[in-house]
């Protein structure tokens, strides 16, 4: 490589590699072209699938004929699901649970028997042994519908005389879930002001640029499946309930991942569908998706309705928020689709010191592809109803709205803070992020230049948000069976292991898709062992190597598994010191690992490298006291305490064309505090992408189903993903308020941009729109929309 | 399927003999008969840009192009952008800047970028930014892209992009 070491973190051996912008070690198999996706993957005796799958939203099956693709030269096999109905041992699992709730969930199986419940339901598979030629036949396959009366409206789902989705339950609506904290009557009593607001946050599509992939390779009893998952160690564990097949004979394997966002948190019908096919037919079988089947079957996210009611004083005292959220689940319960909108609970209340919160959540039927985890997963959809209602509550007041913000946030000093709901915040600094943001950002100067555009007829507006969240999924005893109700734990594992000479591999549970773990992970085993970090290699994403573990979502990543390897290395650092101590004849209390030494306190030329200190660990010389176990390698397993609170303000600029209502955004400064940084590179590129998906879907994005639940944004062309074109350069900056949660101080920032942004980008829109009379606009703000409302605050119909 | 016809592609400075159907893709040709997996697909419509390799020293999404199309052209894909052993200006700068996450929209976010150098070895942001706007990236909000694709155009060989001679032989292969 004709590559300089400047910033691999080895130039000045000694000082701490956590806190510096070392470029990622990922990266050179990437540039390349040699990373391995799964598409990438291939075995020999391998065989495709391709799947037929429903054109009608709402359908009995009343035939499936699959004799002229059984004729086609290429096909192994033509399968549907009665074929397949002895393949599975239990239909795809929904792991909610809520003590005392109970949530509709209808048998979900990989090919579908008897109806259809939206557009891309699966019906059959094809495997042969050309991926052309099985698409082809896919083709080939006649199914019989009979069509069902379809609805997709989740409102007009929940009225009497609906069609319904499953005629069994006898209504849509899937369950009803409430959590109050406070007296709501009460503090909504004492307001003076109460504004009300019905906000649509709008179904997106997660639309990593890798589509899903499976591969599931038999030999002998065993399989080996990979999968473009962010979940391997869950997916080993639902796909072995559901094919049945023991987890000691199955082995998930998430190679390099193009990307999730959500939307790869989950076992798929497809994962079990491919491995029950290569056991069927006793060889290989990969299925890749096309986009336009991303696009009709990766579970989507947000679709709810929220009606927010805030209460506050006349001097801008908040006092109660209310809130019901009406959410579109789709057809079926994956694995956490009814617990998404819940999922942001901890945060509906924001900053702000409400004296009562009362939530209520309601799940829904449609016949849609279902909703479940995309980037931020009902935080963002928290931030954005919270952000607007206190803009409109500042408006309501004839207050600031930032000085509205700032009278009722948490102070710095009150950390740890219990809310009404009684959610302990870690720790905080609102008035410093909002501060720091108006040090960037010049308030009046703005201000001035807006009036000066608007009399040329340039409408400019800003848009603040000043948001928390919730993250680093998450203390088990809390979110487990007996406390939230997931049948799930989310403690984390790190293995390090050092070799012989002295270099060193780190194992972790967690399983990364772009986030750079690769990098971050070693810069902290590094400090911790005395080892460079190009030396310090991280496993992760095979269950055959290292041990369990809960994977990667919820920004958990760094505060949970991140903790674990920090954890696990002090522990190789202790025993380090120990045998360094024997080979010194010193006392292990005396040795201190500095400057990337073990060296005696005191006595800084009586030292041994980590590669000496390894070499006797593991060739044990006669002076190491035999209570000393040979080997170096150490595992921790981290359960916190409580989730971390992630924090900041951010500050968007838009330009509007009243003509055309087209919104471009010109400038976008986020203000964000995470804790300490490992890696500040890898966190300013976290905030970018994360803006940037909330960007997409408060001006662009947006999955359109018609009345008769066909996809309208089925590829790319339809649906509006932002190109570097509609973007401007971010301008990030942060502080480091640590966590008291975690021996790092850290906070997760995976999807901190995408919950800070959409209220920003909105308010801005709105700000821009004031002069015109235009109040309110739902996402996304199309020209269109945009337009149309211009047009109505005239008093004009729009066209 | 219909008869395979004979195509001859110079990939990379290597000249190898196809039999492929006539409606198979060049990038199909790439990644599974070549084994070029560096060349990703992302969508169905043209629209994500992963699949961007060059075809004569233009950039062209190879999900738009039959490998039939193709028959004696030079094709370079990411993996002979730089000399084995070697990174070209473009991925040096991507590694600097951190402009990938995930990986995957990146060799054709390098191989496009390398192309828009070609023609315009000299770019402002807003000539970088609707210069890769065929290339889709759901990672990165761009920011670094386009700062690694700034960056690599202050270095002078940037603009080399095909490296189409090597020392060696062209070998044939079936």
């Amino acid at each position: 490589m004709s590559a300089t070491v400047s910033g691999d973190g080895s130039a000045s051996a000694g000082a701490p590699h956590v806190g510096r912008a070392m470029r990622r070690k990922e990266d050179p198999r990437m540039i390349t072209g040699r990373a391995r996706y799964v598409d990438d993957i291939s075995v020999p005796g391998m065989l495709y699938a391709a799947i037929v799958r429903s054109p009608e939203a709402h359908a009995r099956i009343v035939s499936i004929d699959t004799s002229a693709a059984s004729e086609r030269g290429d096909v192994i096999a033509v399968l549907t699901g009665e074929d397949l109905a002895d393949a599975f041992a239990g239909p795809m699992p929904m792991v909610w649970s809520p003590p005392g709730v109970e949530i509709k969930t209808p048998e979900n199986w990989p090919l579908k028997r008897g109806e259809v419940k939206h557009v891309g339901d699966p019906v059959a598979v094809v495997v042969g042994t050309d991926h052309y030629s099985v698409a082809d036949a896919a083709e080939d396959v006649t199914v019989e519908y009979d069509p069902l009366p379809v609805v997709v409206d989740p409102e007009k789902a929940l009225e009497e005389g609906s069609p319904l989705v499953w005629e069994q339950f006898g209504t849509n609506r899937t369950h009803e879930f409430k959590v109050a904290g406070g007296d709501i009557d009460a503090a909504l009593d004492e307001a003076d002001v109460i504004v009300e607001q019905r906000l649509v946050n709008h179904r997106t599509a997660g639309a990593p640029i890798e589509p899903r992939g499976v591969l599931a390779d038999p030999h002998g009893d065993n399989f080996t499946v990979y999968s473009a998952t962010q979940i391997p160690h869950i997916a080993r564990f639902v796909l072995s309930l559901v094919v049945g097949i023991p987890e000691d004979k199955l082995r998930i394997v998430a190679p390099d991942v193009g990307g999730g966002f959500g939307s790869k948190l989950q076992v798929y019908p497809e994962e079990a569908l491919v491995l029950a096919l290569a056991r069927r037919l006793g060889r290989p079988v990969k299925w890749i998706e096309s986009r336009s089947e991303n696009m009709l079957t990766a579970h989507q996210g947000r679709d709810q309705i929220n009606y927010v009611k805030l209460g506050a004083k006349r001097d801008g005292t908040v006092t109660g928020c209310q809130v019901r959220v009406v959410a579109d689940l789709g057809a079926y319960q994956l694995l956490l689709t009814p617990f998404i909108p819940e999922l942001g609970f901890p945060v509906m209340g924001g900053c702000y010191k409400f004296q009562a919160i009362d939530l209520t959540f309601e799940g829904v039927f449609t016949n849609k592809v279902c909703t479940d985890a995309i980037r931020g997963a009902g935080r963002p959809e928290a931030t954005y109803w919270i952000e607007l209602a206190m803009d409109r509550l500042a408006a309501e007041l004839g207050m600031d709205p930032l000085e509205l913000r700032r009278k009722n946030f948490i102070a710095k000093d009150e950390f740890p803070f219990t809310t009404a709901l009684g959610i302990t915040y870690d720790s905080g600094d609102y008035e410093g992020t909002l501060d720091r943001l108006l040090e960037r950002f010049d308030l009046e100067a703005f201000r001035r230049e807006q009036a000066e555009l608007r009399d040329r007829g340039v409408y400019r507006g800003v848009g603040f948000s000043t948001w928390v969240e919730v993250c680093g999924l998450a203390p088990s005893r809390v979110v487990g069976p007996q406390g939230v109700g997931l049948q799930a734990a989310f403690w984390e594992s790190a293995l390090v292991r050092v070799h012989p000479t002295g270099s060193a591999t780190v194992f972790t549970g967690t399983s990364p898709h772009g986030q750079g773990h690769d990098t971050g992970f070693a810069q902290i085993a590094a400090d911790r062992l005395g080892i460079d970090p190009q030396q310090i290699e991280v496993i992760h994403g095979d269950t055959d190597q290292g041990p369990w573990g809960w994977d990667t979502y919820g920004s958990r990543s760094l505060s949970v598994g991140g903790e674990a390897v920090a954890r696990a290395a002090e522990k190789v650092q202790e025993k380090a010191k120990r045998i360094c101590a024997a080979l010194l004849e010193a006392a292990p209390e005396d040795i201190e690992l500095a400057d990337g030494k073990y060296r005696v306190r005191g006595s800084p030329d009586k030292f041994k490298t980590m590669a000496e200190i390894a070499g006797a660990a593991h060739i044990p010389p006669q002076e190491l006291p035999t209570d000393i176990e040979p080997g170096l390698e150490e595992t921790a397993v981290y359960d916190p305490e409580n989730f971390v609170f992630p924090f900041g303000a951010h500050a968007c600029v838009v330009d509007l064309d009243p003509e055309t209502g087209k919104v471009e955004v010109v400038r976008y400064v986020a203000v964000d505090d995470c804790g300490p940084a490992i890696n500040p590179m890898l966190i300013d590129g976290q905030i970018h992408g994360g803006v940037t998906h909330a960007i997409g879907q408060a001006l662009y994005e947006q999955v359109v189903y018609d009345a008769q639940g066909q996809l309208v944004t089925g590829t790319f062309v339809d649906y509006a993903l932002p190109t570097a074109a509609e973007l401007p350069s971010f301008e990030t900056d942060r502080l480091e308020t640590p966590s008291p949660v975690n021996s790092l101080g850290v906070k997760g920032i995976g999807e901190a941009g995408t919950i800070a942004a959409t209220p920003a980008v909105t308010a801005a829109v709105l700000d821009a729109l004031e002069p015109l009379g235009v109040r309110w606009i739902d996402m996304p703000l199309t020209p269109r929309r945009v337009w149309e409302a211009i047009e109505q605050a005239k008093g004009g119909v729009p066209a | 399927m219909s008869t395979p016809v004979p195509v001859r592609l110079h990939v990379n400075g290597v000249e190898h003999q196809l039999e492929v159907e006539p409606r198979l893709l060049l990038v199909h040709a790439l990644r599974d008969q070549l084994g070029l997996t560096g060349t990703h697909v992302g969508c169905d419509t043209s629209n994500c840009g992963a699949c961007t390799v060059h075809l004569d020293g233009r950039a062209v999404k190879s999900c738009t192009v039959l490998a039939v199309q193709a028959d004696g052209a030079e094709v370079t894909t990411i993996e002979g952008l730089a000399p084995e052993g070697e990174l070209h200006p473009l991925q040096e700068a991507f590694w600097n800047d951190h402009g990938l996450q995930c990986g995957y929209c990146t060799p054709g976010m390098i191989m496009a970028a390398a192309g828009l150098l070609a023609d315009n070895p000299n770019p402002t942001e807003e000539e970088v930014r609707h210069g890769l706007e065929g290339n889709l990236c759901r990672c990165t909000g761009y920011h670094n892209i386009v700062k690694a694709v700034l960056d690599a155009a202050k270095v002078k060989d940037a603009t080399i992009t095909t490296p189409t001679s090597p020392s060696q032989q062209p070998e044939v292969r079936a």
